[in-house]
């Protein structure tokens, strides 16, 4: 792979669609309107757990104005994310399993009449007791107070546990043990788009669905298993989306619903949902409790670690089966661990259900160990970038629990990082009050394994070339803001050496477009842009071809650029991009190539090994400054310094971008965002006024460091930027409370009044909850398959 | 019901036959067709449908159409000088401060009203009178640059 001499890879340019977004034209889910367009609302239930005696919808439907309602009976197929934990109805059958569960759908002329028709649907329900915390959900194993009839111990969801290398035999060898015990807040995504989905079928028995989703490919799979009709009736087109963090990478009820009512109706429906709708929808961020216990050396050598983790889920799985695994797997990819155990467990609960938020089930389990290595180095007297500069994990190496590092930057990172800060004047010598506090992270650039497993690419990408030397990019991937359909031009103007601006791109439309798997698990990048690499090396082989007869310059002197094909040795000996491109088209016919990826084995294989896998893992180190009012329990967050291991950045400012919104998602999270219920399971906060996040003034300077590592996996060198690094900033802001005012909090959102309580020595330990976890699987590393590195 | 409106938008006076119970958000996205100001939250809480009226910038799902007559409104649309963009608009595009996009017709407008009063804003100003825009995208921190640049350019306009 070059990893040099670049005319657009690496440059600051324009994000391709960033004027549209500057002018208004670019067009969301919801500022489309079709003609002859329905209005859809859901009716959802106001109780958190009940049984669904009957619903009758005689005098809704019959309002004037109404054109459908439908119930759990239209649509009674289930559905979810992950093809194992299809536990979802679009409109629940039997049960309601948190307060805002949809139980009705209507269409009707606009907004005002089909809300007047929700409320002449009578629904009778029977009452259950709901089930608010994860103590109470390990506690209630009687099957009458079962949420789920399906999994196997009431409640539970899944139960993990893990036991890598010679666990106790290395806890033996430990010269001291610390055990600390942690809860992480959940909290959603909140983007600022609300969910809105359209649908229009026929007339020739055809169903098209838009929809701001991160998923087309999912939602393609959905619409087909729940509506009965094949995938090949089916488009499904994933609009710009107004923000997605991970929240709307599961196909909706909504998103059924429109599909349902257009085809009864046939006319075309559109549903958009309200603020607090969203909250409802939620599938964000698990709350989770957990306990770790680590057995270290004197000199802080990492021997063995225990984890365990315990996830409130919400009412249906979600995505939670790999949420439960990945609270566990990435505590090895950092340090070097060479013995670990892990458990965790997922609970069902009557609140919405939890998902994939940014970061995915990694951002807990990242604060607990990074706050407790800062509690361990501060008990053996050792700085605590030194205490994690002496065990970095090594590049071209695999993890404990089998899972194989390419390259890392975190060393660079974190030495940046703390130059910037001055970490060494500062640390322990800031007046009461003010703090600084440090913290490193990885994570994975794609997950390693496909939602469905099955051996076809991940990401797929077409590329028409014209005779007017015109190039469309075809791809499935969905612009999120990320800039995805950026880095497909970027990828494709590096290798044909033309401006990015000319080059259209066609994106996430399954009638037009090859798969790509979806915008989440920061995969986009890696897998569309070697997949784009693949489908230009095949259009240049015959373009090279092509100019190698008409210049008579050798095709492996040839090369592309400055719109140009031309000789390395003579560069003025060249023709034009589109002259070469004509001469191809009137040789070899209409021009066009496509492109696969999928990721490379991973050496591990037992029984869960597929979570954590990925091509390449990115690296964070975050060092926080703040002050801590120790009067009113107030933090002011002054400066973060950010350094992150990107592999190579596509463009820098996209890069910064994402890293800068990675530390802002962050602070909101560790300071002030909180998704809590009352006993009633109704939302505390369900709207943006009352669920505080950070404004322009609580949002602090950002210094931004990229470290460059050129992976061998990624796309000239690329890895991930999107979610990595807002891992180490939580756990950093909190050290940094302690060193500006000497108390540890142990639960995430830090609120003033934590901080008072605990100055006051009043805030109580978190309580972790008993739970007999399965005999555990165990491996030893170099069991696995042998792995080809790449160089 | 139903009332014909007379409103002043984007230099433009445009007659409507809008419900009188709609929004001035729902009268231009729905009965104007300008979908460039965006529903965030409906309640005035999140500052995404931000538009300028009289060159203040108002949270249009707080006002009324009825309400808008005799005023001049000014959405997204309307910031571009004929096919130029407004240096606010290029600043943005130019550094990175749109991400998803979808706050940014109501911060642009923001900017622009800050502008207006006060062509050489400090970062701090510009973080206060950003505050009520809400972006859970950029971090903010390329939208301040932004700013700062189109305000140095609109200095030397």
């Amino acid at each position: 792979m070059r990893k040099s001499g670049f005319s657009v890879i690496g440059k600051p340019l324009p994000k391709i669609d960033a004027m549209a977004k500057c002018t208004g034209e670019t067009r969301y889910a919801n500022d489309i309107e079709l003609p002859r367009m329905l209005y859809g609302k859901l009716l959802r239930s106001p109780h958190p757990h009940a049984r669904i005696r009957s619903v009758t919808t005689g005098r809704a439907a019959r309002l004037e104005g109404v054109f459908a309602v439908i119930t759990g009976q239209d649509l009674p197929e289930k559905f979810g994310i992950l093809p194992a934990t299809q536990d979802e109805e679009a409109l629940a059958v039997e049960k309601v399993r948190y307060a805002g569960d949809p139980v009705a759908a209507v269409a009707a002329s606009n907004e005002v009449i089909a809300e007047k028709a929700l409320e002449l649907i009578d629904v009778e329900y029977e009452i259950l007791k709901p089930i608010l915390s994860i103590e109470q959900a390990l506690a209630e194993t009687a099957e009458s107070n079962r949420i789920h009839s399906w999994n196997r111990r009431a409640n539970v969801q899944k139960a993990v546990s893990f036991e890598f290398g010679d666990v106790e035999p290395s806890f033996q060898k430990a010269e001291q043990i610390f055990e600390d015990a942690f809860f992480y807040q959940g909290n959603t995504h909140l983007p600022m788009e609300q969910y809105c989905a359209l649908a229009s079928y026929g007339p020739a028995d055809k169903l098209t669905v838009w929809s701001s989703t991160q998923t087309p490919h999912y939602l393609h799979r959905a619409l087909s298993k729940v509506l009965g009709l094949p995938m090949s009736r089916i488009r499904v087109i994933a609009t710009p989306v107004g923000g997605g963090f991970g929240g709307k990478s599961d196909p909706f009820s909504h998103e059924l619903c429109v599909a349902k009512l257009a085809m009864i109706t046939g006319r075309p429906v559109k549903i958009t949902l309200t603020r607090e709708e969203s909250f409802y929808v939620h599938r964000g961020r698990h709350p989770v409790k957990m306990w770790v216990r680590t057995g270290v050396k004197n000199d802080g050598t990492l021997q063995a670690m225990h984890f365990k983790s315990f996830l409130d889920g919400g009412g249906y799985s979600s995505y939670g089966l790999a949420t439960v695994y990945y609270t566990g797997a990435l505590q090895t990819v950092t340090y070097k661990l060479p013995a670990y155990k892990f458990e965790g467990v997922r609970v069902f609960t009557n609140k919405p259900p939890c998902g994939p938020k940014r970061g995915h089930g990694t951002p807990q389990p990242r604060f607990a160990v990074e706050v407790h290595l800062d509690k361990i180095a501060e008990k053996l007297g050792i700085d605590p970038l030194d205490l994690r500069l002496k065990q970095l994990v090594e590049p071209n190496t695999v993890t404990v629990n089998g899972l194989r590092i390419s390259t890392t930057g975190l060393r660079e990172c974190i030495e940046k990082v703390a130059a910037r800060a001055q970490w060494k004047k500062k640390f322990r010598q800031l007046p009461f009050g003010r703090g600084i506090g440090f913290a490193a992270s990885a994570y994975i650039s794609g997950a390693g394994l496909p939602i469905y497993w099955n051996e076809m690419p991940h990401s797929g990408v077409q590329i028409r070339l014209d005779r007017g030397g015109g190039i469309t990019v075809f791809c499935g991937s969905i612009d999120i803001g990320q800039g995805s359909d950026s880095i497909l031009a970027y990828a494709v103007a590096e290798e044909f050496g033309v401006d990015p601006a000319d080059i259209r791109i066609v994106t996430a439309d399954t009638d037009l477009t090859p798969v790509d798997l979806g915008s989440y698990s920061s995969r986009v990048t890696v897998m569309t842009g070697n997949a784009a690499l693949q489908a230009c090396r095949k259009l240049k082989e015959i373009l090279f071809q092509i100019a190698s007869e008409a210049l008579e310059v050798p095709a492996d002197d040839l090369e592309m650029a400055e719109g140009q094909v031309r000789s390395r040795s003579y560069p003025k000996r060249g023709i034009s991009f589109a002259a070469c491109v004509e001469k191809a088209e009137s040789k070899f016919g209409t021009l066009g190539a496509t492109g696969s990826y999928r990721p490379p084995r991973h050496p591990a294989n037992y029984k869960g090994s597929g979570v954590g896998p990925t091509p390449a893992y990115s690296y964070s180190a975050a060092i926080v400054e703040l002050r801590c009012d120790s009067v009113t329990g107030e933090i002011k967050v002054d400066k973060v310094w950010i350094g992150h291991d990107c592999g190579r950045a596509f463009n820098p400012l996209l890069v910064e971008g994402q890293t800068e919104g990675s530390v802002y998602m962050a602070l909101g999270e560790v300071l002030m965002e909180e998704q809590v219920f009352r006993k009633s399971g109704l939302h505390k906060y369900p709207s943006i006024l009352e669920y505080k996040s950070p404004t322009t003034l609580e949002t602090p300077e950002i210094e931004t460091i990229l470290v460059e590592t050129d992976d061998p996996e990624g796309p000239f060198g690329a890895k991930e930027a999107g979610q990595g690094p807002l891992l180490p900033v939580i756990p950093a802001v909190v050290n940094a409370v302690y060193d500006a005012v000497g108390v540890r909090i142990d639960e995430i959102p830090i609120t003033p009044d934590k901080i008072l309580r605990a100055l006051e020595g009043r805030l109580k330990p978190v309580s972790i909850p008993s739970f007999d976890f399965p005999p555990p699987i165990k491996w030893q590393p170099g069991q696995g398959v042998q792995v080809e590195q790449k160089s | 019901m139903k009332q014909l409106l007379r409103l002043r938008v984007n230099g433009e006076t445009k007659e409507v036959a809008a419900e009188t119970s709609k929004t001035l958000l729902e009268v231009l996205r729905e009965d104007l067709g300008l979908t460039g100001t965006k529903h965030g939250c409906e309640l005035g809480e999140c500052g995404t449908c931000t538009v300028l009226i009289n060159g203040a910038p108002l949270l249009s799902c707080l006002m009324l159409g009825v309400e808008a007559e005799g005023v001049e409104i000014v959405t997204v649309e309307g910031l571009m000088q004929g096919s130029q963009p407004h240096p606010l608009q290029q600043a943005f595009a130019d550094l990175g401060a749109t991400q998803c996009g979808y706050c940014i017709p109501g911060i642009l407008l923001t900017a622009k009203a800050l502008l207006d009063k006060n062509p050489s804003p400090t970062r701090e100003e510009i973080r206060e009178a950003l505050s009520g825009n809400l972006c859970r995208c950029t971090g903010y921190s390329k939208i301040l640059d932004a700013v700062e640049r189109a305000a140095r350019e609109v200095g030397v306009l």
